[in-house]
């Protein structure tokens, strides 16, 4: 708490554009919950990220280094905002960062701050390079896969996967290849992008649902909610979406988390086949960009990784509303160059 | 023939499934054929009854019925 009692919560991902961080929606989820007695930093990467422009959202923010600049860099910028804010905690919200930020944890946790995140090996385990495998050792539906280095590799790829076939970049980025011409040209565009290695996955069909989960370190789902996609923009991302009910999907993000001991937020990517088979697509290692809907349904995600992260005790959630729907829209807000500047300028808004 | 249980339906026909998150909207009779589905009637207890209130030959009744079940179940509404 900082001077005026205030929970003080720094929270990254303020980037709420066509391909949306979580931030935002994370944020609104916490004010939700804590009303007036909650202080919201942003941090930043970008100096067009909206949220930092949003000023009954986010409160302050300071810009961080990027990820590639190292955990020692991050540290002292943190340390350097917690002098100002007294930080109690830090949610973030990118893959990218995540390494670092769980890295410091311990730090984090001498200067009285506190996070809410796996462990590395949680973070490693369910990489898109490493999830066939976890799949495997936990008992899950993973699409077969193979992690390749050398485009010579597609033609073994084929004779096992069949076409059509996914090929997914290191980082981000999937697409459908139905001759081995597409998958090579996929192969080189991704790899240009990304860099190496290239993830060639079976192609599953079926309906596209993700569940939006809070495991709490101990083998418990603190909270499930599962989703299905109702827009899809063509980045692939959910512009609508609705709960839903099926005991089969919280069942599976049980099983997930007591197989892992998951820690913080996830969102288990899933298809759902005909046949009514779980396929587990991706798994993201912190809150999906529509993790408000959590709170709308009645089981309120980021407010929750809250209060497990001040040490308080939470029982696990046991009923959701059904049926909720989420739209998301875009909006021009306007701004002056003045506020442009001053982020720029000094990397505080 | 059942249909899934939890499939919400509203007066004005509309019909949506909480466990895939469709929904569809269903003509008068759709909608009261599916009413019936719900509180448990067997097919031929719904028939009889559709019988009893519309105009209509019992060829007739039982190709648009086949129809009606297709339609459900590639709707995904049924149980098996």
């Amino acid at each position: 708490m900082n001077t005026n009692n205030k929970l003080v919560v720094a929270v990254t991902g303020l980037n709420a554009i066509d391909s949306p961080g979580p931030g935002i929606a994370v944020i609104r989820a916490l004010r939700d919950e804590f009303k007036e007695n909650i202080r919201i930093i942003g941090l930043s990467y970008e100096t067009l990220e909206p949220g930092i422009y949003l000023h009954d959202v986010v409160d302050k923010t300071y810009q961080i280094p990027y990820p590639s600049a190292g955990a020692e860099a991050l540290i002292s910028r943190i340390r350097y905002i917690h002098e100002k804010e007294n930080l109690a905690v830090i949610i973030p919200n990118f893959d990218a960062e995540l390494y670092n930020f769980i890295k410091l944890q311990s730090t984090f946790r001498t200067l009285g701050i506190q996070t809410f995140l796996p462990t590395q090996e949680q973070f490693d385990a369910r990489d898109k390079i490493n999830l066939y495998n976890f799949g495997k050792k936990y008992d899950l539906l993973v699409p077969k896969d193979k992690i390749i280095y050398h485009v010579g590799e597609l033609n073994s790829c084929a004779e096992e996967l069949n076409f059509p076939l996914v090929v997914k970049g290191k980082f981000y980025d999937a697409i459908i290849a139905h001759t081995l011409e597409q998958a090579q040209k996929a192969f080189y565009k991704l790899s240009a992008k990304w860099g190496y290695p290239i993830i060639v996955q079976e192609f599953i069909t079926g309906t596209e649902i993700n569940i939006a989960v809070l495991g709490d370190g101990k083998g418990n789902a603190t909270s499930v909610i599962p989703m299905r996609k109702l827009y899809i923009t063509d980045k692939g991302k959910a512009w609508a979406g609705i709960t839903l009910e099926d005991e089969k999907l919280i069942n599976l993000a049980k099983s997930f988390v007591a197989a892992t001991n998951w820690k913080g937020g996830c969102e288990l990517e899933i298809m759902m086949t005909l046949e009514g088979k779980l396929f587990i697509m991706e798994i993201n290692p912190r809150f999906p960009a529509w993790i408000y809907l959590s709170a709308a349904a009645g089981q309120n995600q980021p407010a929750t990784l809250v209060k497990l992260a001040l040490g308080e005790t939470v029982e696990p959630f046991t009923n959701y509303e059904v049926g909720k729907i989420f739209i998301r829209y875009s909006w021009d807000h306007i701004t002056d160059v003045s506020e442009f500047q001053k982020i720029s300028a000094f990397g505080e808004l | 023939m059942q249909l899934r249980k939890n499939i919400a339906t509203s007066e004005s026909g509309f019909i949506f499934n909480p466990a895939t998150g469709d929904s569809f909207s269903a003509n008068p009779l759709a909608s009261e054929i599916i009413t019936l589905l719900k509180q448990g009637l067997s097919a031929s207890e719904i028939k009889k009854n559709i019988q009893e209130k519309y105009d209509v030959e019992n060829g007739q009744l039982e190709k648009d019925w086949d129809d009606f079940l297709l339609q459900l179940r590639d709707a995904n509404l049924l149980d098996n």
